[in-house]
């Protein structure tokens, strides 16, 4: 694994091919070998270029996560129409009795 | 001059009369895309049948003594990110292929209560990322310039359709210059609105903190017409600016007298192409020998906008996208357990440019590597929005090409690093949160369509059109 500090020695791989696979894993993503290769190069590429702002000191620079200041906005907690329920059920791949039907969540199905 | 190449104003103005029918400008309208639609691909789906019947409303309205609204019969395309009920809306993904969406987007709501007539839902980038529709599920659009160019992206689509006269109007999104781009790249004006102008209620989202709605049009008074429509204060947003909606027209045409014009040397240099970056000169001049006081400005830290930009939008998709598991809607590839039936779906429903920017926005975010990554980039666009802040203490506006080139050959950017390199002008904008549109300007040594980008502060979009109509003027 790289260095987590973030400053990884110029001329390594920001990201291992190892790396890859264990982020496809966390989104919910199957890769093949090649895909693998594949996307690991082209990930690397990208990450490498984010390195251009290395030299920028942001030590006391604010993050910005939005680009105004938002508050909460909230609205009186009153009854209002909404979307109707059988319409959006209707989208479902599968749905029974006005709920979401999903193969077994643990373990493999009978 | 044929329906098709009038614009928006005055299709309203007569249908408003009734000196014409919103069922014959559709009609021609319909006509333009039956001849061309096949070899352009502007649209993911045409709905002719439902145009119809919004157009005979109109008609009916008009016929009844009532005003329709201020798009009266003007047929308008709409980007497929955008939810229409009960008419297919798929993002030009696999993985929503056959959802009917349970409500309308907002904007659709506005465009419908101002009397247009909705023509279809156009192809873009699957989920917004690209800059060329080559990551359609459903294939490329091309450019109405010449068929063998890219018309940009991601709402290439609708750039197409404005271009070919399909419509004189379409809405697009702008995550990092999803409207503008393909505006420059097909000839046309696209205006990304300050972030929050306009409802994104509907629009799915791709990068919440920096997607737009906006329009597209063939001329600057048509954009801030449609603007003015789908703008102001929505209670179904929570980050809707509450405001009215601006009155954009009313000094569209006061000119440029006296207004100082910036144009940042930093987005003016190395990488943009020779014939481009000479029609950014000439616009500038224009403006000058138009009364502006055109001067040289710098935004230094714009150059680090790409590099924030492709941390902060993939690490903001990565969640956003994490909601299509096969559960609630859209495609469901069957497996034994939940888990594998999650990862079979979002491996078959994602194409790979959607699965790399997920990986690249996990990653971004995950332990270890969230500070070096994700945090910096959040530092970097705070500094961007600094030097945006300074430069505009001397300026009103800022001045740029839109893209470093005109439109390039499909498949000249197959890496993907070299396609986000395209994006290196428009992004800056969609980290500030202020507004900028590209108007065509001439073109470039291939012949084809240059764009020229205006910015402006936050809120600032009638100074900026203003500017962007009298640039038009001295073409």
């Amino acid at each position: 694994m790289s260095d987590p500090s973030g400053t990884t020695p110029p001329g390594t791989a920001p990201i291992t091919r190892d790396e890859v696979a264990h982020v496809a894993n966390l989104a919910r993503l199957q890769l093949t070998d090649t895909e693998l290769d594949q996307f690991t190069g082209q990930l690397a590429a990208v990450l490498d270029h984010a390195r251009d702002v290395e030299g920028l000191d942001v030590a006391d620079v604010p993050p910005t996560a939005h680009p105004f200041e938002l508050v909460n906005v909230t609205r009186p907690d009153e009854v209002r129409p909404s979307v109707d329920r059988d319409e959006v059920m209707a989208q479902a791949p599968v749905a029974e009795d006005g709920q979401f039907r999903v193969p077994p969540v643990l373990g493999e199905a009978p | 001059m044929t329906a098709t190449t009038t614009t928006a104003s005055a299709i309203a103005a007569a249908v408003r009369s009734g000196s014409r029918s919103a069922r014959e400008v559709l009609e021609e309208h319909l006509a333009a895309i039956e001849a061309r639609e096949p070899e352009l691909h502007a649209f993911n789906l045409v709905t002719g049948d439902a145009a119809r019947a919004s157009a005979d409303r109109v008609d009916a309205a008009v016929a009844a003594g009532e005003d329709p609204g201020p798009l009266a019969g003007v047929p308008v395309a709409l980007k497929d990110n955008l939810c229409t009920r009960g008419v297919a809306t798929t993002c030009s993904s696999r993985i929503l292929e056959g959802w009917l969406p349970p409500y309308d987007a907002t904007v659709v709501q506005r465009l419908a209560g101002a009397g247009a007539v909705i023509v279809g839902k156009t192809n873009l980038d699957e989920f917004a990322m690209g800059s060329s529709t080559e990551n359609s599920a459903f294939g490329p659009s091309r450019n109405p310039h010449d068929t063998s160019r890219v018309p940009g992206g991601s709402s290439g689509g609708s750039a197409v359709a404005v271009a070919a006269g399909f419509a004189p109007l379409a809405l697009g999104s702008d995550t990092g210059g999803s409207i503008r781009q393909p505006a420059a790249l097909c000839g046309v004006v696209g205006v990304k609105p300050t972030y929050g102008a306009v409802s994104r209620y509907g629009l799915i989202a791709f990068a919440s903190s920096l997607d737009q709605i906006g329009p597209f049009a063939n001329t600057v008074e048509d954009a801030a017409l449609l603007l003015e429509v789908i703008a102001g204060h929505d209670p179904m947003d929570s980050t809707s600016i509450p405001r009215p909606a601006p009155d954009l027209r009313a000094g569209l045409h006061r000119g440029v007298e006296g207004l100082r014009v910036g144009v940042v040397r930093e987005l003016t240099g190395d990488g943009i192409a020779p014939d481009v970056a000479a029609r950014v000169t000439a616009a500038a001049d224009a403006l000058s020998a138009a009364g502006a006081k055109v001067t040289e400005a710098s935004v230094p830290a714009a150059i680090y906008g790409l590099s924030a930009y492709y941390l902060i939008a993939p690490a903001e998709a990565s969640s956003n996208l994490a909601r299509y598991d096969g559960v609630r809607y859209g495609m469901r590839v069957d497996a034994p357990n939940t888990p594998d039936m999650n990862l079979a779906t979002r491996t078959a429903g994602f194409g790979d440019e959607v699965k790399r920017r997920i990986m690249l926005g996990t990653y971004a975010l995950s332990a270890g590597y969230y500070d070096a990554y994700y945090g910096k980039a959040q530092k970097v666009r705070t500094l961007i929005i600094r030097d945006f802040a300074a430069a505009y203490a001397d300026v009103d506006v800022l001045l740029s090409p839109t893209s470093p080139t005109t439109a390039f050959a499909f498949g000249a950017k197959s890496d993907p690093l070299t396609m986000y390199l395209n994006d290196v002008c428009t992004i800056p904008s969609n980290l500030s949160g202020d507004p900028a549109v590209s108007v065509p300007y001439g073109v470039g040594d291939d012949g084809l369509p240059v764009g020229v980008q205006i910015m402006a502060p936050a809120l600032g979009e009638d100074t900026m059109l203003r500017v962007a109509a009298a640039l038009e003027a001295t073409r």
